[in-house]
């Protein structure tokens, strides 16, 4: 057990720049159902190195994750440690072969405590071969020791905040002396602070000569961290290199694979009257004070990092959660908003993050999936009216250009883009006036996604007021009239015209003081 | 934010102009829908097991053996239907035997006071009402899981039958009391078997032509997302129970007026063949799917079953076997017909 | 280390017990002597077995419905052997009875985890089919006392140290547990799987072959008791312990197994059975009808679900900071 080791950093002497990759992919291929994920993609990862692997969301990231990991086991392809070509069955065999992934939610168990967590599997036995509990208390506060995490290893893991979370799984690579680790956004949800010692530990991890995968959308802390990169698209690789080589508007363009700005579609906003006004809403845990209002034809973007309560507070607008203050006024009038079926019936309406859970309802037909929210008017006396309903679905497929086979078509077999065409047809057949979008192209490919965009545009220009939860910033910039940042739960800033600039957005997001020439 | 305008009528994003092209409304004709469909499988299992029935006793196809043998599942089958959108919605009522249980009790201590056949229905719809709501009270009220919840219930609702009654029976109800479930009401036809037909219909099209119906299919399937659809769950949930409860009264109003008695250990274990009779029919224990034409099929094929068992003199426990044996059958069938074709086609 | 679970949860109900035994005892002492409380476990015996192989199969997000019918069926099975062969030695009997048990727990198993069918869908059906096989095998006779060698009934009701030997191995079996739970990966991983499915996945768990497992321990203990129970009372017919499934899920929802997977006790497991037990003895003592105890074993059902869900109720996202500091 490494645990008690003290030296995996002198067994492999780290100089960083040992040009014998520790693990190879060579041409992986994955695909699923209609889909192929990852075609013919290589990766190198080298021993103390951070390689960044950078792509847009559903570039493949998360499959070839999930392929070094063991949970899926591609078409075709090698995977090669230490120059021998290994397979990975099942997830223990990559753990037993070195391989750990620390994710972005920390998949780990909450009712377990830090130190079952940390040896699940793996545990230290007695003579008998029974778990010897005592000395996996002792390992696991050696190992968090080690890492500077100041955690009693016998609390159950749901007490901890998520970056205390991070430090287990990462105790928890260590305990299995892991000599490839990979970090799925381990930053996405931390603080300032957190993401500092993120950043000591991956360096620890370096110095002890273990190679690490580094996903992240950050690009200042991939330059800041990385010693070279990897960029996927649309499930294939498009370049790697050192990262000292490259620049990073020439990183981006490589992950977009096109400029960026020609990718949003040109509007000229013209704002008519105010629709929605939100006054100082805010909730016990999740949001503070927030307030702002909203003109027709506008489209109002809510940036932020991921945990900054942009969601919470939008899913307490459309009457899912409660607020515990505050008010809203549509067209001037006080608005009552306990339950979605409210919101909507104010004419507010929330496309979600979480199109497979909160979104599409999958086992549905398509047309049945439109109708949803305007049953009232698809029906009469509480008896639907079929050819109503097919009318209306029709309609507002044909709208936003859905590919699919019929609407009969269970909305569970579409892609990911088509799949939030339905989510924002069936929206649009309530014939709304505001409509919230939170992430509405993650995950999502490049086609949708501009139609997607597109669409925003014609709609903010028909007079619908538009608000858009997004945490990329080429997509707030080119898609929004006015932004609002959200840190911690409050607005920390609302930017226009001029000084709605990628620096104001990234720094006040981040809580980062402006440095004055 | 400065300005405070009049109130003006809202741009209408209506379908106004056409971007894309006009999908079709279905893929496969109705025809071809049936060919693949659940019911069908159903109904091939019905005829063959009436044709084998009718081959293997002379007295198998006479009406009023048949008329007889609908008793052993249209007061099941009256719960089975309210249990298969309760199952379709993603819950369950483990105590619907136990509601039987309760109401009947509760008709028998009445009658004891002196109550007459209107006071007893009264009082049989209520008391499935009132179980009903608690359960659906507990469920939504306070989020709890169905599964668990029922069977406390069951133990419940059942116990406090035992309490009343003890090891005793309550017996003398009114002589037109015994109409429900004895009576005819034309020719071999039984007043329960008309009963069955219509609460089948009412729930079909429930099910499968209301906006409620679509509600419960959309919650099965994703109960978030049909909260953020708008659909008020947790009401539609309590509504289900309800009706679960009301259907229970319903059955046991039958049955107490054709067995003429009630003992504590009415109903005993029904709870298992009502949700047999549901998965049977080809609806989803996960929820989310299923068709009152299918659990009718079922209904059908259960009952005979055991009247064909019957006429063999097979005892009814073995019976049991085979259903337990055909419920795990329907569901495994397909799953290791597709890793069958899934393991040929790779 | 689930020292702070315990607090909650564990603690509440031992007291809730202790309180409800001193009640009794102080209007019927007679009821906390040795030798009753002795007799009360005794009688609870079977339960406390089959709770704790319930448990491990709620902990991996399963339930088991068959136990009672699994209990029936191998309890006729070796009545049967026994009338056959009396000679046969009671060590070969109890591998018999385990082994049957543990077969029928792995049709269970494999139902779940092959073909991927809820697993409450295949113990309503297998309890059906194990409990009609019953009556093929026996005809439904019932098999008597007489029919049965001594050695066979006395097996359980013989005294050791004091107690008689069916409490020695509901014991012997609750020590066991302990350990396979707290202190083998096997026992880890039923918390692991039904705590997070998706994670344990990653972890290299298999879910379908731990649900398995925790299916054929459940079946292997109800095969055990099966023996015990016809060897103690003396009988062996179609009925026996019907509907007994039911009051074994009862005792570990009162125990705080949450129905959802992955939390979960011995000592919570022990004290529902223990729970059920002292109310099912006490009724008689206390001149309550034993009428009333179906009915307080599901209020009780009610009360402890509810419990559970107030206090596992998962906490939103903390995203204020003063909000984190105050909690």
């Amino acid at each position: 057990m490494l645990a008690t080791t003290q030296g995996i950093g002198d067994a492999h002497p780290t100089t960083a720049g040992s040009d014998r990759p520790l693990l190879s992919l060579r041409g992986i291929s994955k695909s699923f159902p209609g889909v192929k994920a990852l075609s013919d993609v290589a990766l190198d990862l080298y021993p103390g190195q951070v390689t960044a692997l950078v792509g847009e969301n559903g570039a493949g990231k998360s499959t070839i994750v999930k392929v070094l990991t063991g949970i899926y086991q591609p078409e075709e392809g090698e995977i090669v440690i230490d120059g021998k070509p290994v397979r990975f069955a099942t997830a223990q065999d990559a753990g037993t072969a070195g391989v750990t992934a620390i994710h972005q939610e920390t998949v780990l168990f909450d009712d377990l405590s830090v130190a079952e967590n940390i040896f699940i599997g793996h545990a230290p036995r007695t003579r008998f071969g029974l778990i010897d509990r005592a000395a996996v208390i002792r390992e696991a506060e050696n190992l968090l020791e080690r890492i500077g995490a100041r955690i009693d290893p016998n609390v159950t893991l749901k007490e901890l905040g998520i970056a205390s979370k991070h430090l287990v799984a990462i105790a928890r690579a260590l305990s299995i002396d892991a000599r490839i680790v990979i970090m799925d956004e381990p930053t996405a949800s931390l603080s300032h602070k957190e993401i500092e010692e993120t950043y000591e530990l991956v360096e620890q991890l370096k110095a002890e000569g273990r190679a690490i995968l580094f996903i992240s959308h950050k690009f200042d802390e991939i330059f800041r961290i990385a010693d070279r990169y990897t960029v996927f698209r649309d499930g294939q690789k498009v370049g790697d290199g050192k990262i000292d080589d490259i620049s990073e508007q020439d990183l981006v363009t490589m992950m977009v694979g096109r400029s960026v700005d020609q990718v949003f579609p040109q509007r000229t906003s013209n704002p008519g009257n105010e629709v929605l006004k939100v006054v100082g809403y805010s909730h016990p845990t999740e949001f503070e004070d927030i307030g702002f209002s909203l003109r027709e034809g506008e489209i109002l973007g809510f940036y932020g990092l991921v945990g900054a309560g942009r969601s919470e507070f939008m899913q307490a607008l459309f009457g899912v959660t409660k607020p515990s203050k505050g008010a809203v006024r549509i067209d001037d009038r006080i608005a009552v908003i306990r339950t979605p079926n409210e919101a909507i019936g104010h004419g507010i309406v929330y496309v979600p993050e979480d199109r497979g859970k909160q979104g599409a309802i999958k086992g549905l037909p398509i047309f049945q999936n439109v109708s949803l929210p305007s049953l009232g008017t698809t029906s009469k006396n509480g008896f639907i009216r079929l050819a109503e309903e097919f009318t209306l679905a029709r309609d507002y497929t044909r709208r936003l250009d859905l590919r699919a086979a019929a609407l009969d078509q269970d909305i569970g077999e579409l892609s990911g883009g088509n799949q939030q065409k339905v989510v924002i047809a069936k929206w649009l057949a309530t014939q709304p006036r505001v409509i919230i979008l939170d992430e509405p192209t993650k995950g999502i490919d490049i086609g949708s996604k501009a139609a997607v965009h597109e669409f925003m545009a014609e709609l903010a220009a028909q007079g619908l007021a538009v608000i858009m939860v997004s945490s990329e910033i080429p997509e707030i910039l080119g898609m929004s009239d006015r932004v609002i940042v959200m840190r911690e739960g409050r607005i920390a800033g609302e930017f226009e015209g001029d000084a709605l600039t990628p620096e104001h957005l990234v720094r006040t997001a981040a809580g980062i003081e402006e440095t004055k020439p | 934010m400065s300005l405070s305008p009049p109130h003006t009528q809202p741009p209408s994003p209506g379908p106004v102009e056409a971007s894309g092209r006009s999908l079709p409304d279905r893929l496969k004709s109705p025809l071809s829908r049936f060919l693949g469909s659940w019911e069908l499988l159903l109904l091939i299992v019905a005829a063959a097991v009436f044709v084998i029935n009718s081959n293997a006793s002379p007295y198998f196809l006479d009406p009023w053996n048949l008329s007889d043998a609908t008793f052993n599942f249209t007061e099941k089958a009256m719960i089975a239907f309210a249990m298969a959108l309760l199952i379709i919605s993603g819950e369950i009522d483990l105590s619907v035997a136990s509601i039987i249980a309760l109401t009947s009790t509760a008709m028998g201590f009445a009658v004891q006071l002196g109550a007459d056949t209107g006071m007893l229905i009264v009082i049989g719809l209520g008391v499935g009402l009132a179980c009903g709501a608690f359960n659906g009270f507990l469920v939504t009220g306070f989020g709890l899981p169905s599964i668990v919840v029922t069977i406390g219930t069951m133990s419940l609702f059942r116990g406090l039958s035992y309490i009343v009654l003890g090891d005793k029976a309550y017996t003398g109800y009114p002589a037109d009391f015994a109409f429900f479930g004895q009576g005819y009401v034309w020719w071999v036809i039984t007043f329960e078997f008309v009963l069955f037909a219509v609460v089948a219909l009412v729930f079909a099209v429930l099910l499968h032509r209301t906006s409620f119906g679509r509600a419960v299919t959309a919650i099965g399937n994703n109960p978030v997302g049909a909260l953020f659809s708008g659909i008020q769950v947790a009401r539609v949930k309590f509504t289900l129970f309800l009706l679960t409860g009301l259907m229970s009264g319903v059955a046991a109003i039958c049955l107490t007026s054709r067995l003429g008695a009630t003992r504590p250990s009415i109903a005993f274990g029904w709870e298992l063949e009502v949700v047999t009779m549901v998965v049977l029919g080809g609806v989803s224990i996960l929820g989310g799917s299923g068709s009152i034409p299918g659990v009718v099929i079922a209904a059908f094929v259960m009952g005979m079953v055991t009247f064909g068992f019957g006429l063999l003199n097979v005892p009814g426990i073995v019976m049991s076997i085979f259903i337990g044996l055909l419920l795990i059958a329907v569901i495994a069938l397909p799953k290791i017909a597709r890793q069958l074709l899934a393991g040929r086609r790779s | 280390m689930t020292a702070s679970l315990f607090r909650s949860r564990e603690t509440v109900l031992a007291a809730a017990i202790l309180v409800l035994v001193l009640a009794i005892a102080v209007r019927f002492p007679a009821f906390v002597s040795p030798s009753n409380l002795a007799g009360v476990f005794n009688d609870t015996a079977p339960l406390i077995i089959l709770a704790l192989g319930q448990m491990a199969v709620i902990l991996t997000r399963c339930i088991d419905l068959s136990v009672a019918a699994n209990l029936a069926l191998t309890g006729m099975i070796v009545a049967m052997l026994n009338m056959v062969m009396p000679e046969l030695p009671i060590a070969a009997i109890l591998l018999i009875a385990v082994s049957l048990g543990a077969l029928m727990g792995l049709i269970n198993g494999l139902l779940v985890w092959k073909f991927e069918i809820p697993p409450i869908v295949v113990t309503l059906g297998t309890m059906t089919i194990y409990r009609g096989l019953i009556f093929l095998i026996s005809d439904g006779q019932w098999i008597n006392a007489h029919e049965m060698s001594d050695a066979f009934k006395a097996f359980p009701r013989g005294i050791v140290l004091g107690l008689p030997v069916l409490s020695w191995i509901a014991i012997v079996v609750t020590g066991l547990f302990m350990v396979l739970i707290g202190r083998t990966s096997l026992g880890r991983a039923f918390f692991a799987v039904g705590g997070n499915p998706h994670a344990a996945v990653y972890t290299g768990i298999d879910v379908g072959r731990t649900q398995c497992a925790a299916f054929v321990l459940s079946g292997a203990l109800a095969g055990l008791t099966g023996y015990l129970w016809v060897a103690r009372y003396a009988v062996a017919y179609v009925d026996i312990a019907g509907g007994f499934e039911l009051e074994v899920v009862a005792a570990c929802v009162i125990g705080g197994i949450s129905i959802a997977g992955g939390i979960g006790s011995v000592a919570g497991a022990l004290l529902g059975a223990l729970f059920l037990g002292i109310v099912k003895n006490a009724l008689p003592v206390i001149n309550i009808s034993p009428f009333w105890q179906l009915a307080i074993s599901g209020t009780a059902i009610i009360i402890a679900v509810a419990f559970n869900a107030t206090s596992n109720r998962t906490k939103g996202r903390v995203i204020l900071k003063k909000a984190e500091h105050a909690s």
